[in-house]
């Protein structure tokens, strides 16, 4: 980060109140943890945990050639998204890697609501409005100032929102959205999340969030629902097997090599980097993303070197993402490995701080939850 | 914030107690509260020797990694082993049960007492 000055969502001092930690976070000052990451990491795999995600970036592609536009813009195929549905996606440089990974929600026929990392925020609508140069028909607009995002994620995510709204909603299937109102706010209200557990995110106007962060912690309180920081929304994903742009992909990286290949449709017709990405789909990828386990001791954290044999002098491959998952109780991570090599069941060296320590490569996600909703 | 007078401190938040030529050395509750919950713990043998200032280990957190300076000179002559299975014991008792090795000692540098080192931690949580 540079020098610029921090941002603070609308629930920051709700957050100072609840005794939140409170660190510097793309490019606002967000809490990292409130009580303790693995309290937190619990409450929302057990119960269910409040998150304050309003830092995340909004963008709105709209007019009669908006679906044009997304297409060319994302990997994903979005044509045959109904209105009311999210979809997954890239945001693809020519070269065929991320310029960002997002959720494009159809609001309309003319309308696609693009929901990006807080850190790419800028990016992305810089590159976005770059691209659009010379596109009629086609209106991009920065919604960010416009809307506070709140995640309430876990089991009992529905119980505790329902008393809140008018609107049913255990009819929002998964990746579903709708309109609606939250304590009589204007909402979008959808059923997404970034931890690998049933729940909702709920976007609202900005001066609206206290209101309805108060009232989902007092409605959940004796059932144990909790704030949760970035802390746990980071073991939560990593232990879903979540890609995070920065560590797991960004501009290096294509969604083939991050083992996205559902998120990239060939046949959709053209769009940017699709000649990067067809090639790759026909002679494969170099080297693909992996998750692991340690099986010696210690946390394998993000650039920590992969080798393929342990006295190996050379890296073979890198760490993206590690950290102690709480669920599992054992020390995880991701790691791009030569294609060859990325086989589950293959044992792999990490070196730690200099000591070379033995990992095994297994299927993710490392966790699943037991679905109640249709997919 | 707790920090007991009968202890000698570091200003990279270790904590040691005199047991005739035997320091105890764990780290402070400033110290556990700033990296969060310990999940894995890295000691060094029995037998192993360090001068002050040498790094004995590492704790991690599930957030990040600090390393464990000895304040003192000397033979590391015990390893709380409880910390293999129960890492959190430096969480719930830094100045007790979360004790980390035990050095016979052979230099002794002069160390913070606990008004010096209540001072240290005041002028950084700013």
């Amino acid at each position: 980060m540079n020098e610029t000055r921090l941002k603070r969502t609308p629930l920051f001092d709700e957050h100072v109140a609840a005794g939140g930690k409170i660190v510097p976070f793309g490019g606002f000052e967000m809490p990292v943890q409130y009580t303790s990451i693995i309290e937190e990491h619990t409450a929302v795999r057990t119960r269910a945990g409040l998150f304050d995600v309003s830092h995340m970036g909004e963008i709105l592609i709209r007019g009669p050639r908006a679906l044009d536009f997304v297409q060319k813009i994302s990997c994903n195929d979005h044509a045959k998204m109904a209105v009311g549905r999210a979809q997954y996606t890239g945001l693809m440089y020519p070269e065929g890697t991320f310029v960002d990974d997002m959720l494009v929600h159809k609001m309309a026929d003319d309308e696609y609501f693009l929901v990006v990392n807080a850190a790419n925020t800028d990016k992305d609508f810089a590159y976005i409005q770059d691209v659009a140069q010379g596109e009629d028909g086609v209106e991009v607009v920065n919604q960010s100032a416009d809307y506070a995002q709140l995640a309430l994620q876990g089991p009992l995510a529905l119980e505790v929102l329902q008393p809140l709204t008018q609107t049913d909603l255990d009819a929002i299937r998964y990746y579903r959205f709708t309109w609606g109102e939250v304590r009589g706010h204007r909402a979008i209200i959808a059923r997404t999340g970034y931890t690998g557990e049933d729940g909702f995110e709920v976007y609202v106007a900005p001066g609206h969030a206290v209101a309805i962060w108060r009232a989902i912690l007092s409605e959940g309180g004796s059932k144990g629902v909790v704030p949760v920081g970035l802390g746990a929304r980071d073991t939560l994903r990593l232990e879903a097997g979540m890609c995070l742009y920065g560590n797991d992909i960004d501009r290096t990286t294509t969604p083939l090599e991050a083992g996205l290949a559902w998120i990239v449709k060939l046949d959709k017709g053209d769009f940017i980097g699709r000649d990067v990405l067809e090639r790759q789909a026909q002679e494969g990828v170099q080297r693909k993303l992996v998750g692991f386990e340690m099986i010696d001791r210690g946390i394998a954290r993000h650039g920590f070197p992969v080798m393929l044999k342990p006295d190996d002098e050379e890296a073979a491959g890198v760490v993206t993402s590690g950290t102690h998952s709480p669920t599992l109780r054992k020390p995880i991570g991701m790691a791009y490995v030569p294609s060859g090599a990325a086989e589950p069941g293959r044992e792999i060296w990490i070196s730690i701080r200099g000591q070379v320590r033995k990992a095994l490569i297994v299927p993710l996600p490392f966790y699943s939850r037991k679905r109640k909703t249709k997919a | 914030m707790s920090v007991p007078k009968d202890l000698r401190y570091t200003k990279t938040h270790e904590w040691i107690r005199r047991e005739g030529d035997v320091a105890v050395l764990g780290i402070t509750h400033y110290a556990q509260d700033q990296l969060g919950e310990v999940v894995y713990v890295e000691l060094p043998d029995a037998g192993t020797r360090a001068a002050p200032g040498e790094e004995l280990g590492t704790l991690e957190s599930v957030k990040a990694v600090s390393e464990l300076f000895s304040p003192v000179g000397g033979e590391v002559i015990a390893v709380n082993e409880r910390l293999t299975d129960a890492p959190h014991l430096v969480n719930d008792d830094p100045f007790g049960e979360g004790w980390l090795v035990k050095i016979k000692i052979s230099e002794e540098p002069e160390l913070l007492d606990a008004a010096a080192y209540e001072k240290l931690v005041a002028e950084e949580s700013q």
